[in-house]
């Protein structure tokens, strides 16, 4: 059993492109339902328009990437009006329901309407990041990191991607700190209350629908520029529940909770898997294939959340004193 | 009991008195200066006709109490004001400007502010930021000088030593950096009234703000009441303790069954007939007739 390639595996997938990718949709998330109470079960929509946006443009139309950066920027906002102007005057559910709704109807949508511009079931797959890539400042002959083992491209994604992370973590703060973070914070705690005092609920539900989506879009965006492929069937609702899970591990309202829910989470899956992976190779484990890996990692990962939420319910940063406050 | 208190009146309540002596004491009586004037407001749950007001007025830097028994329509009624429900029919101005049918925020930012039966303390965040969330025209509220803190930051130290100064008033102070949630159920109510406060209201409607407040800080409540009315603020709270009614209110509104049944200074109200059979006749409580001098006066009610 070779433990320093299970554990470089582990880490390089912990702090990779994949996760960098749930870590933005969760920062998102965060906004949107950790501080503000909005129950957007349709993350996954706001990544996928995001990553067709860039596919599109790029691909498609052959145009600039620079210009297709703020178009998919402009597709999340108009994904949020549409899903948040008939949901959000009404109950908080309401909006669960049409964005889970919405989430698989846009899926199904790309998948078979205009194939000859959104790619059908194949997607689309091409030089989407070339662009980006270019711009690559690492060494041509940039072999690899010590135990972080990243491509010279993989790594240069991963580097802006954790730069955004942090771009939009210190922007989250600088939000949250603000009157206007904590008037989003009394919309969570209860609507009718800040109604009475005065303030526009539906606009501020509104503005953290739209900012969280913009946010949930990088994560789309780095996702068509690092994989340079965008395929209908890889956006489905379970994207949308690991998202809820990372932020729930992390810790809703809590600034570092994506980042650290989001390296917990894929620390873990990653770690199960190349862990079961080497024990079955090494015959340790004998009522295993090698196939059932996939799953497995997923059991455990599962119970393993469970434990969590019955000792600790409030996630890795949140604060029980405050969680205790909701049962009063 | 009044004859107690003439001496404690400010200016401004001995003028409100002046004016409303000579005001009909009758339902839908004409005041003086109103700040509220409500018309035929009907609001029907199903077969249930739960507020059907004729006609009211709420006279400008009055404190007017709004009683009537369990279900009469009371806490329905400052829903349909202040916008949280629509009701089936009606019209009501405040400060002579048409009202019906505006945003519940709209109306709190005109200066018509409300507070709920069932307290809705914020409980995840600090009473201080539950304070801070009343103040009015707030910059740092807007989401693009949100990220600018000197833009606010001023505002927001100016905001601060207001809510203090209520805080201190409320006997909250010392509670400014806990959750609202680890409030008792009576400092909630006065968090909540301490809020609504915050945006320098021209009309504040209380929905039973002394409910689970102990007597000794009902007293000083009570004074604070008769002091944001001094400072020229109008009030209209719902209140079942008698006692209190009668220590503050220049007028009282009596409904029952959605209807008002009775209007007038609080002495003529509680002894007037219809009002004490709407009380007595349907639901004898107890607390009502310990408290109120003239209801225990009444002919041993008729339950
Ligand atoms: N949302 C609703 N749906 C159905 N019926 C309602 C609703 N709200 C109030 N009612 C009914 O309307 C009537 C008036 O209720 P309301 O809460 O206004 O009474 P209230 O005068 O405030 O009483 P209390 O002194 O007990 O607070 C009651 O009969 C109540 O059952
Ligand atoms: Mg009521």
């Amino acid at each position: 059993m070779d433990w320093a390639f299970v554990f470089s595996q582990t880490l390089t997938q912990a702090l990779g492109i994949t996760a960098i990718i749930y870590c933005l949709a969760a920062i998102g998330l965060n906004l949107q339902f950790g501080y503000t109470g909005l129950l957007n079960f349709g993350v996954v929509a706001f990544v996928a328009s995001g990553a067709y946006a860039i596919g599109v443009i790029v691909l498609t139309f052959e145009l600039s990437l620079w210009l297709a950066i703020p178009v998919a920027m402009g597709v999340a906002v108009l994904l949020s009006l549409l899903l948040g102007i008939p949901t959000l005057r009404l109950r908080a559910d309401y909006l669960a329901i049409v964005t889970i709704a919405a989430s698989e109807l846009l899926r199904l949508t790309v998948r078979t309407v205009l194939p000859d511009y959104l790619g059908g079931t194949q997607g689309l797959n091409g030089k989407i990041g070339q662009q980006f890539h270019d711009l690559n400042p690492l060494p041509a002959d940039f072999e690899s990191l010590p135990v972080l083992t990243w491509t010279r491209q993989d790594l240069w994604v991963v580097i802006v991607g954790w730069g955004l992370i942090a771009l939009f973590s210190v922007l989250m703060l600088l939000l949250v700190r603000s009157p206007w973070g904590r008037v989003v914070k009394g919309i969570r705690e209860d609507e009718d209350a800040v109604i009475s005092l005065g303030k526009n609920t539906f606009a501020y539900k509104m503005q953290s629908l739209v900012v969280g989506g913009i946010i949930m879009a990088f994560g789309g965006i780095l996702w068509a520029v690092a994989k340079q492929s965008v395929q209908p069937d890889t956006f489905v609702p379970d994207f949308t529940f690991f998202v809820y899970t990372i932020l729930l591990l992390g810790g809703a309202a809590r600034i570092l909770g994506p980042i650290a829910g989001t390296i917990i989470f894929w620390f873990l899956l990653a770690g199960i898997g190349e862990f079961l992976g080497q024990a079955i190779q090494a015959g340790w484990i004998d009522f295993l294939k090698p196939t059932d890996v996939g799953a497995i990692r997923f059991i455990l990962m599962g119970l393993g959340l469970m434990m969590l939420m019955i000792f600790r319910p409030q996630g890795i940063f949140g604060d029980k004193k405050e969680l205790a406050l909701d049962a009063r | 009991m009044p004859a107690d208190h003439t001496e404690e009146l400010g200016p401004q309540a001995r003028a409100t008195q002046a004016v409303l002596a000579s005001v009909e004491r009758r339902p839908g009586a004409a005041k003086p200066d109103p700040i509220l004037i409500a018309d035929n407001v009907k609001r029907q749950f199903g077969g249930l006709v739960a507020v059907d007001v004729e006609h009211v007025q709420i006279q400008r830097g009055s404190i007017t109490a709004l009683i009537g028994p369990n279900g009469a329509g009371k806490t329905t009624f400052f829903n349909l004001l202040t916008g949280f429900d629509a009701p089936n029919t009606g019209a009501w101005t405040f400060n002579t400007r048409q009202v019906a049918g505006t945003a519940p925020f709209k109306l709190a930012r005109m200066g018509m502010v409300r507070t709920f039966q069932l307290t809705k303390a914020l409980s995840r965040m600090t009473v201080m930021d539950n304070m801070l969330l009343g103040a009015k025209g707030q910059i740092g509220e807007r989401f693009l000088s949100s990220f600018i803190a000197p833009l606010w930051k001023g505002q927001e130290s100016t905001n601060r030593a207001r809510a203090e100064a209520l805080l201190a008033r409320f006997n909250l102070a010392e509670k400014a950096g806990d959750f609202a949630g680890s409030l008792s159920g009576g400092q909630r109510k006065l968090l909540e009234m301490a809020r609504a406060l915050m945006s320098g209201p021209e009309l504040v409607m209380l929905d039973e703000p002394m409910a689970g407040v102990n007597p000794a800080l009902t007293q000083s409540l009570l004074q604070h009441i008769k002091a944001i009315r001094e400072e020229g603020t109008t009030v209209l709270f719902v209140e079942h303790d008698m006692d209190m009614v009668h220590d503050i209110s220049d007028w009282v509104i009596v409904m029952a069954q959605g209807q008002i049944i009775a209007e007038g200074p609080p002495d003529s109200v509680m002894k007037d007939q219809g009002v004490i059979d709407a009380y007595l006749g349907a639901h004898h409580d107890k607390q009502l007739t310990s408290t109120g001098e003239a209801l225990t006066e009444s002919p041993g009610g008729s339950a």
